[in-house]
């Protein structure tokens, strides 16, 4: 990198032009939208002004200057990258998919630059498989307790005694109800799926997600979130196509129209909820009292991370319970590390969208590596959609 | 036609100048086309191929591609009839009533407008389209949402209007984002046309409207069928507009791909629907250039 005279002025609109076409000429899919106008855009021109900046000398370990990590929409604190940089020199470049299998296709294709991702718990021993993942050196990640973490939540990431993957944050799938325009009370799956065919017609919800949609359908007759039993997915498929017309959308991008008031209700992950519960709070979030989904996020670092040391030293950073506090204080999600909960105000461990009764998370299902990858929900979920 | 040699004496030694000039000629004539013809090779010709290979293939067991030879993908096409189904309808009706919309609007800015805003009205219509058509649905978005054109309404007193993932929706983002392809072969056709035939058309008596029939939408149909094309071709492929603001709900060919590439990753069956989109495309293409050869004899408007 050579230093240039325009080093520490602001982006000037020639070069912010030139960045936005640079985003353009990529891929223009519908979630790549999030990417582009979030934390992508900020982050990706943020790293290439911050990256050209020299480097400084007390980098201990070779760690380079600049990596890249794969994750959620809004997931992060932006601060954090900004701290890590600070006191690394190594800028983060920030990469948001809307899905694990997205993920999944990148790492599979190869060269996907990442040196750490945030995958979802069902889909570490199909990386494992696959042999695109690296058994963590826990040497390297000091900060990172297992004894402090709730083993519920944390034992995915271990294959055969070996750790592939530490855990981020955990969270539940259940749905956001406006309580304004929605007035009966609900806490269940059936009453979801019933109300979306009455009062919420045309104004509900589902995800473009085949595991949670039809995992959720299949609650209504009470079978588990995971069944690839014949009869239970024809009629979770009977359910789904009843309830179709009645719609508003099948996206997993669902906070604009819960925000704008044109959607009344939706599925909805942890983080989300308690997003629009804060904003909004007449949008309440709700555990279906059948059960439904409990997941875990983690970290793991690809087999060909073009710069391990530096995916290493941002996964240790993530790991101190200083850090993690302000991630999670930031985008929402409950922690499974009893470090952090010490830190974090009573009014977070109080909130029940993200700590729930504990009655409400027995019957909740993780889901399975099966459910997933099983090309019988895949075809289901076209023929939904495409009714 | 001039002769580039001299007289007969030098007849075999223009030969041999001749077969030099011809190697010479052949020889740029192929420098010239090297690039283009590499571009098409490594990012037209190869994918294609690797398209076709793929479509013979398995869906390994945790997704993506697995080496095999069969049909089953191809076989297996019906499990998407439905989607092919809604883009057939959706290409020719929004390709029409992108037509209705641009055809007035060419025929302003080729005969009506005055001729020192015409320059000015015609950017105003290609500008646009310099922007990502993405960031532009998602403007839609916003104006047809909650917060935009319903929250107006409800100022006055209309309630709960809902404009946001309905067909409308989808049509209006449908013309919007295709118009400008549609307008500029009008343009040119109408622009083309020869002013002194409307004249002649006037003087022997035809009434404004029989004029316009029999002689200004006849000889400007070759730019309405390079149009309609050009706009239909883009909707077999589109999934964009559905997805935004048709909410996922209408299930396009192209929906159909993006999931099967990127959730289910059953990229066989996958590349078995683009090959037959590719061959659908190909036989709409030629349909309409048929049409246009013979409703509007040897003329065509080029732009593609």
């Amino acid at each position: 990198m050579s230093k240039s005279y325009r080093d520490g002025l602001p982006i000037s609109p020639e070069k912010f032009v030139d960045q936005l076409m640079r985003l353009k000429r990529g891929s223009i899919g519908r979630r790549d939208f999030l990417g582009l106008t979030g934390l992508g855009i900020a982050t990706a021109v943020m790293a290439r002004e911050i990256g050209i900046m020299p480097t400084p000398a007390f980098a201990a370990e070779n760690l380079g200057d600049r990596m890249s990590i794969a994750t959620w929409p809004n997931y992060h604190d932006p601060q954090t990258f900004e701290n890590f940089k600070k006191d690394t020199g190594v800028a983060v470049e920030v990469n948001v998919f809307g899905s694990n299998e997205e993920m999944l296709a990148k790492l599979q294709a190869g060269a996907s630059g990442w040196s750490l991702f945030v995958p979802t718990n069902y889909t570490i021993s199909t990386y494992k498989k696959l042999g695109i993942i690296d058994p963590l050196d826990m040497a390297k990640l000091p900060n990172f307790d297992g004894s402090q973490e709730d083993p519920r939540f944390t034992s995915e990431g271990t294959i055969d005694g070996t750790t592939y993957a530490v855990p981020k944050n955990w969270g539940t799938t259940g749905f956001a109800v406006n309580t304004k325009k929605l007035t009966k009370p609900m806490t269940s799956w059936k009453e979801f799926w019933d109300t979306a065919m009455t009062e919420g017609d045309g104004r509900t919800m589902v995800h473009d997600y085949q595991l949670t949609t039809i995992g959720n359908a299949l609650k209504y007759y009470g079978y588990s979130f995971n069944s690839l039993k014949q009869d239970e997915l024809a009629k979770a498929e009977e359910l789904l196509l009843k309830v179709k017309p009645h719609l508003f959308a099948v996206s997993s991008d669902y906070q604009p129209g819960m925000r704008a008031g044109d959607a009344w209700m939706t599925m909805c992950w942890t983080n989300d909820g308690a997003q629009l519960h804060r904003d909004i709070p007449e949008i309440a979030y709700v555990l279906g009292k059948e059960g439904g989904e409990i997941w875990t996020d983690f970290y793991a670092i690809p087999k060909d991370a073009p710069n391990k040391p530096a995916g290493y030293a941002l996964l240790n950073y993530l790991m101190n319970p200083e850090v993690a506090v302000k991630e999670h204080l930031a985008n929402g999600a409950p922690s499974t590390d009893a470090r952090v909960n010490k830190l974090l105000p009573k009014e977070v461990l109080d909130n029940p969208i993200l700590y729930p009764a504990a009655d409400l998370l027995t019957p909740l299902e993780f889901g399975a590596a099966a459910t997933l990858t099983d090309p019988g929900r895949a075809e289901l979920m076209a023929r939904f959609k495409s009714a | 036609m001039k002769r580039k040699t001299g007289g007969p004496m030098s007849a075999g030694l223009g030969a041999v100048f001749m077969r030099g000039n011809r190697f010479r000629h052949n020889f740029l004539t192929a420098l010239l086309l090297a690039p283009a013809t590499a571009w098409l090779v490594v990012f037209l010709v190869l994918p294609f191929i690797a398209i076709a290979v793929f479509s013979v293939g398995e869906r390994a067991p945790e997704g993506g591609y697995q080496a095999a030879f069969t049909l089953a993908q191809y076989a297996n096409l019906p499990a998407r009839a439905t989607a092919f189904w809604n883009t057939m309808m959706l290409a020719p009706v929004g390709a029409l009533a992108c037509l209705l919309v641009a055809y007035p609007v060419a025929y302003y800015l080729a005969l009506k407008a005055p001729q020192r805003w015409r320059l000015i009205l015609l950017a105003l219509v290609v500008i646009p389209f310099w922007t990502s058509l993405l960031m532009r649905t998602y403007a839609w978005m916003y104006i047809l949402g909650g917060r935009g054109i319903p929250a107006l309404l409800a100022f006055i007193g209309i309630e709960d209007v809902r404009l946001i993932n309905t067909p409308g929706a989808v049509l209006l983002g449908i013309v919007y984002g295709y118009l400008p392809l549609m307008i500029l072969p009008i343009y040119v056709s109408l622009e083309r046309l020869d002013r002194r035939l409307l004249e002649a058309s006037a003087d022997l008596g035809a009434t404004p409207l029989s004029t316009f029939l029999g002689v200004t939408l006849k000889l400007s149909l070759p730019g309405v069928m390079t149009g309609f094309s050009l706009v239909m071709i883009l909707l077999l492929g589109e999934y964009l507009i559905p997805t935004l603001l048709g909410g996922g709900k209408v299930f396009f060919i192209g929906n159909a791909l993006v999931d099967l590439f990127l959730q289910s990753r059953n990229w066989p069956f996958g590349s078995a629907i683009a090959i037959t989109l590719v061959a659908v495309s190909v036989v709409v293409l030629i349909a309409a250039n048929r049409i246009s050869t013979r409703v509007s004899g040897t003329r065509r408007v080029d732009l593609i």
